[in-house]
């Protein structure tokens, strides 16, 4: 992520924005924005990403801090699984008593 | 004179009328993204907290106004709010400037306000204030990181500080009305809420390594309604052109 670019060297870093929803147990991501540190990334992410009561908490990552999987390794990643339809639980009988699942 | 609780109800809800509207001219001119919209959410909070302060005033007038009449129907020697707010907003730092020193004299203000004897003062309050510790912790983090960064921005919040000090005195000015209802305890007095004023102006302009003027001088004019500065009229040409031309005019 980190540009080397000469405009983008005088910009804030940017920050990927993660947002616990009301309803929801773990972060979602919702989208970037630029601060100048983490504390002003927290408050930006409040007045950019919460202004609709969307959430009830705010985690902060530095972008090029995220280490990310490579487009070009989809193949190899992620096909093998395809033809796995076994580690589906699809193939129980689940019983009434245990209710949804 | 006119009664002291009017009078109070139009000092709140016309301080927060016009920087509202003032911080509401950021909108899409802010440096960046972010600022513009966290500039343009304060406004919002303000416009809400205007809206309750002025309908308790038409309210407490009884003369059948509305919030919005008192808003928009109004002229400039009508208006009560402290010359401050009604400035014009100057480069970035400048407005964050006249934000943090408006946000620290109205997060002690709406502190004791939360425990006015008056159940509607007390409710506004208690709403308002969740969102005034949000603006004072914003601003006040905005002139730290502006007056401790490099030495242009320092140079600028400096003389931003310089040139808005002696505006903020005002704030504070208290007279025969704000006895009134300091007896009844329906608000402090402006001038008790001073220490604590100074107290946070000095930590955070200290931490930001700014020096706060050494006057004793303020401005005044603005909340007695005596004297506004030339820019209020201004403000106002643009914030009622559309009541005024289109009387009446909804959406």
């Amino acid at each position: 992520m980190s540009d080397e670019s000469p405009t983008a060297r005088n910009e804030w870093p940017l920050w990927e924005i993660f947002i616990r929803g009301q309803h929801g147990m773990s972060h979602r991501h919702v989208g970037s924005l630029h601060a100048a540190d983490s504390e002003m990334a927290i408050k930006n992410a409040r007045d950019v990403y919460t202004r609709r009561n969307e959430g009830v908490s705010i985690w902060v990552v530095e972008a090029s801090k995220i280490t990310a999987s490579s487009p070009s390794d989809k193949g190899p990643m992620y096909e093998p699984s395809q033809s796995k339809v076994y580690r589906h639980p699809t193939f129980f009988d689940i019983p009434d008593d245990v209710g949804a699942m | 004179m006119r009664d002291p609780l009017f009078e109070f109800l139009l000092r709140q809800g016309d301080n927060t009328l016009i920087l509202s509207h003032r911080i509401s001219e950021w909108c899409g001119h802010a440096p960046v993204v972010e600022e513009d919209i966290a500039l343009a959410n304060i406004a919002l909070d303000l416009l809400g907290q205007t809206q309750m302060w002025l309908g308790l005033a038409g309210e407490v007038e009884g003369m059948g106004r509305s919030s919005d009449d008192l808003a928009m129907l109004r002229d400039a020697w009508d208006f009560r709010n402290a010359i401050l707010v009604e400035r014009p907003n100057g480069h970035f730092g400048q407005t964050m400037m006249r934000q943090f020193l408006f946000d620290a004299y109205h997060v002690e203000l709406l502190s004791e306000l939360v425990n006015s004897s008056d159940a509607r003062i007390a409710a506004i309050a208690a709403k308002s204030l969740k969102e005034v510790e949000y603006h004072v912790e914003r601003s006040a983090t905005t002139i730290i990181a502006l007056g401790d960064g490099t030495q242009e921005s320092h140079a600028r919040m400096q003389a931003a500080l310089d040139n808005q000090w002696t505006f903020a005195g005002e704030l504070f000015e208290t007279d025969a009305g704000d006895e009134t209802l300091n007896e009844t305890g329906i608000a402090p007095l402006p001038s008790s809420l001073r220490s604590r004023f100074d107290a946070r102006a000095k930590a955070i302009l200290g931490a930001a390594t700014l020096a706060i003027p050494e006057t004793s001088f303020a401005h005044s004019g603005g909340r007695s309604g005596k004297q506004h500065s030339e820019h209020l009229g201004h403000l106002l040409t643009q914030m009622q052109w559309l009541q005024r031309a289109y009387p009446g005019a909804t959406w």
